[in-house]
């Protein structure tokens, strides 16, 4: 069966079984990595992607689901925001072994896309979803406070 | 992990891998490896000086890491070194991987023969080595820059990356490549007075931060080599059972599988990608042999614990009486503590990809034993270890995990592909990373002292009862002395107090559940029952912890300064609201010294919330004090994970998590806010990766009590129905 979906606005025509996990069509089929599997079962976040801008977990999500949709991974994050938050990361120097942190930066992005300033609550509500086994967190939260600054210039 | 490695160095402790490698046990002090004059150049024209670096005509910089990143920072770490003693521009400085070879990169701390990385070692072990190598090249490129410009090689100054004169005078090291690379390289070269260093000591830039922040970075399970398939392994449901028999046939239906083979691990459903090798695992039926497998549960193990624990124990420590200063004491505290399996869990499960041919054989992993897997990769394959070539990827996350002395998923991706003839990448998923043993031993602890009148600790009794982590493997032979494993004991045997009368013993039980060294090791139990000991036998006394701790540090003031500093910059002793509380702990791993205090706040309900938490760490000179503090953090939270909820069970054998959800890491919303104090050394560098870890758990044990009188004496606090936010 072939799915078609938009990834990083490319359209593909994907010739997986429908059960198949979004994950593994964009890391197996599509060929990107920069999209992680940590748990298969929607526990960790590594596999954050966006479908049409709200963050998803690609690891549960069948490929069939986002038929249509706009499929978008690290590789072709864009806009303002996105800028804002990896800037942030590199700066304020998140990441630590690193495996974690696209599925981070998804949920980050799409969490200042919605709100532009928020309160330590809403980052941790936002972001509760995605583990960090080096606990980076107290940074995670410091960077996605800098990025709110410079998205507010 | 990998235990106490002293800097004291004694021959035997820096030679007690010496039995794990083939080759020579001779110490490598110091850098001393050096090509033939015709090697200077490689065949892209860079200046080759030693093993450790590459200057490029584009005035690139290369270090090569002997050392696995994971996280830690020691690519960084190690770049940095170098570079300072080469006087580099930072901008130009990139890390490699080193390939693996023992006799130019074993580390130094473990005699020198195997490269490996654990025991927080990778800097310390590096230190004079790296040094020595930046000093060498630079001294070649400024010989080179005198003869050239006709002067004495005092008058050429070099800085960050430009030799020049006086006189305006200047050559980039491009520019310097080709003559340099006709200079001999010094063999001890001179180093840096320390007061000048530019780079060491400052917040030098990660190197890894722009690939890790865009999807980029590289991982084992990343990597993609032509025509390799997926793996996934059926392994025994109980530790110590075997494939008995095995039907393919419904696997061998699912569209993608290609081949199942039988390993000696288990069953490995080969596909053309992940799921379809996921789904022919699920339609695998395996039949086991389990007559050999453990088959307790994990509450009945810990009962004979306890039932141990009533007799003595081999000694592990013994100075005065114990046993008769506690019997005269005017007052006698005791605890028990238990500990459960902890899994590492780290976020990148195990994964390695192989390609295998008639006579030689290549490996891409996260690879944190690179000789010890090139041996055990060589023995699966069927070749000789030189045949074997290991490429070190980032790992994404190991605390231990990957420096396995098995080398249990390399040697199953060697299997495979020879089973199958085909380059394979193998990849665990999460159920098989939880329940797939190589835990931080299961222990119960029994701590015994006694008081004087004026409520001084007069004796101390400490029994442990646990696994050994090093039986059985290669390392047995350097870190198991007189029937004691020094990994079981460290941190109690090694207690810092001036106590007169101190008693420690240990009995090694044999459990049928594969254990391994888990960040900080011993230090992960022995620190919490010691720091939560010290609190009750403080209140015992009727002192305050710090002060008690104060009085018997006289001869390590080393923790004595980081206690002081953390206990200051927590203002200990000023007035918390009610339902808060503060607790404290002191801990040298590794020969780090870090304490920590933490305060929590405990709700009406019961439940618990840590604010913030307050470190102090000597770990000699910092050379990235970002690093520093950000391993600090790091080492908090994970230690935290572990004190909070989890623990691996077992019932009939079988282990009773499986992923996320029931094993659980540390989340955002309960990460403290932490403040890092580093304190300023001139002593060498020591490691950072581990020691942030086990002052934690009793910091908060201790603040738990200082707060609600509860002491929690059996881990983690979701057992001892302690609910956390």
């Amino acid at each position: 069966m072939a799915v078609s979906l938009s990834l990083n606005g490319k359209d593909l025509s994907l010739d997986v079984p429908d059960d198949m996990p979004l994950l593994w069509a964009i890391r197996d089929v599509a060929g990107l990595t920069g999209t992680k599997f940590g748990c298969g079962m929607a526990q960790c976040g590594a596999c954050t992607v966006h479908a049409d801008g709200q963050p998803i977990r690609a690891c549960i999500t069948p490929v069939s689901a986002v038929s249509g949709q706009k499929v978008t991974t690290i590789e072709g994050l864009q806009g303002k925001a996105a800028q804002a938050v990896q800037a942030a990361w590199v700066r304020l120097e998140v990441p630590q072994c690193g495996y974690c942190q696209s599925g981070q930066i998804m949920s980050a992005t799409a969490l200042l896309t919605q709100n532009a300033k928020p309160t330590d609550a809403d980052i941790d509500a936002a972001m509760n979803g995605n583990i960090c086994r080096c606990a980076t967190y107290q940074r995670i939260r410091a960077a996605i406070h800098t990025a709110a600054k410079t998205l507010q210039g | 992990m990998l235990g106490r490695i002293d800097t004291s160095a004694t021959a035997s402790r820096r030679g007690f891998l010496a039995g794990a490698a083939a080759g020579s046990a001779a110490l490598v002090v110091g850098f001393h490896w050096r090509p033939a004059k015709a090697q200077m150049l490689t065949a892209d024209g860079a200046l080759a000086p030693n093993a450790f670096v590459r200057i490029g005509k584009d005035n690139s910089v290369t270090v090569f890491a002997k050392h696995l990143e994971m996280g830690q920072g020691a690519h960084t770490g190690l770049a940095t070194v170098l570079a300072e003693e080469l006087d580099a521009d930072w901008a130009n400085v990139k890390v490699m991987a080193a390939p693996a070879d023992g006799k130019i990169y074993g580390n130094i701390d473990w005699g020198g023969t195997v490269q490996g990385t654990g025991g927080s070692s990778s800097i310390h072990n590096s230190w004079m080595q790296l040094r020595k190598a930046g000093a060498a090249a630079r001294a070649m490129l400024v010989a080179a820059a005198a003869k050239s410009w006709n002067v004495p090689v005092g008058q050429v100054r070099v800085e960050r990356g430009i030799v020049s004169l006086r006189s305006g005078k200047r050559a980039t090291f491009g520019e310097l490549v080709e003559l340099a690379a006709k200079e001999t390289p010094p063999a001890d070269p001179p180093l840096k007075d320390p007061k000048i260093f530019r780079l060491i000591g400052k917040e030098t830039p990660r190197l890894d931060m722009r690939a890790k922040s865009t999807g980029t970075a590289v991982f084992a399970i990343d990597q993609r080599i032509p025509d390799a398939l997926v793996a996934v392994v059926q392994r025994a449901p109980l530790f110590g059972a075997k494939v008995a028999s095995f039907d393919a046939t419904k696997a061998k239906e699912v569209t993608g599988v290609v081949d199942v083979v039988q390993i000696p691990a288990g069953v490995a459903v080969v596909a053309s990608n992940t799921w379809a090798a996921i789904k022919g695992r699920e339609a695998l039926s395996v039949t086991w042999d389990d007559r050999a497998a453990e088959k307790r549960d994990s509450a009945a193990i810990m009962a004979s614990y306890r039932e141990l624990a009533a007799r003595p124990g081999t000694v592990a420590k013994s100075s005065g009486d114990a046993e008769a200063a506690i019997k005269s004491a005017a007052r006698t505290v005791e605890a028990d503590f238990e500990f459960p399996y902890l899994a590492h869990a780290p976020m990148e499960p195990l994964t390695c990809v192989v390609r295998l041919s008639g006579d030689s054989c290549e490996i891409w992993a996260g690879d944190q034993f690179q000789t010890i897997d090139q041996l055990n990769a060589a023995k699966a394959a069927g070749l000789s270890p030189d045949r074997v070539v290991i490429n070190t990827l980032f790992a994404g996350g190991s605390f231990g995990r990957r420096a396995n002395p098995g080398s249990d998923y390399i040697v199953e991706g060697v299997s495979i592909a020879k089973a199958t003839g085909k380059p394979i990448r193998l990849v665990w998923t999460r159920e098989d990373d939880i329940r797939g043993g190589r835990y931080r031993p299961m222990y119960f602890h029994r701590l015994r002292a006694g008081l004087d009148a004026q409520g001084n600790i007069v004796g101390w009794q400490h029994r442990i009862v646990g696994q050994s982590i090093v039986a059985g493997t290669p390392f047995e032979g350097g870190l198991v002395k007189n029937g004691i494993d020094a990994t079981s004991v460290e941190g109690a045997s090694t207690l810092p107090y001036g106590i007169a009368n101190l008693h420690v013993d240990l009995h090694t039980t044999q459990v049928g559940v594969p254990v391994l060294w888990w960040r900080s090791v011993g230090s992960t139990h022995t620190a919490y029952s010691t720091e939560v000991f010290m609190d009750e036998l403080a209140r015992a006394a009727n002192k305050d912890p710090v002060a008690l701790r104060r009085g018997l540090l006289a001869k390590h003031p080393r923790h004595l300064a980081v206690l002081n500093l953390a206990a200051e910059k927590a203002g200990w002793g000023k007035p918390l609201a009610k339902g808060k509380g503060r607790g404290i702990a002191v801990h040298e791993s590794f020969n780090s010294y870090v304490a920590q205090v933490a305060e929590v706040t405990v709700d009406d309900k019961g439940k618990v919330t840590v604010d913030r938490v307050v470190c102090a760490v000597d770990c000699g000179i910092a050379v990235n004090p970002d690093v520093v503090r950000a391993q600090m953090e790091g080492g908090i939270g994970f230690g935290l994970s572990s004190i909070f909820a989890e623990a691996i069970t077992l019932k009939g054998g079988a282990v009773e998590q499986s992923n996320f959800h029931d094993y659980t890491p540390l989340r955002i919303e309960q990460m403290p806010r932490v403040e890092v104090h580093i304190l300023p050394s001139t002593q060498p560098p020591t490691g950072v990766g581990e020691p942030g870890v086990p002052p934690i758990g009793p910091a908060v044990a201790n603040a738990i009590f200082a707060a609600t009188g509860k002491r929690i004496r059996a881990l983690p606090l979701a057992s001892q129905g302690v609910q956390v936010s």
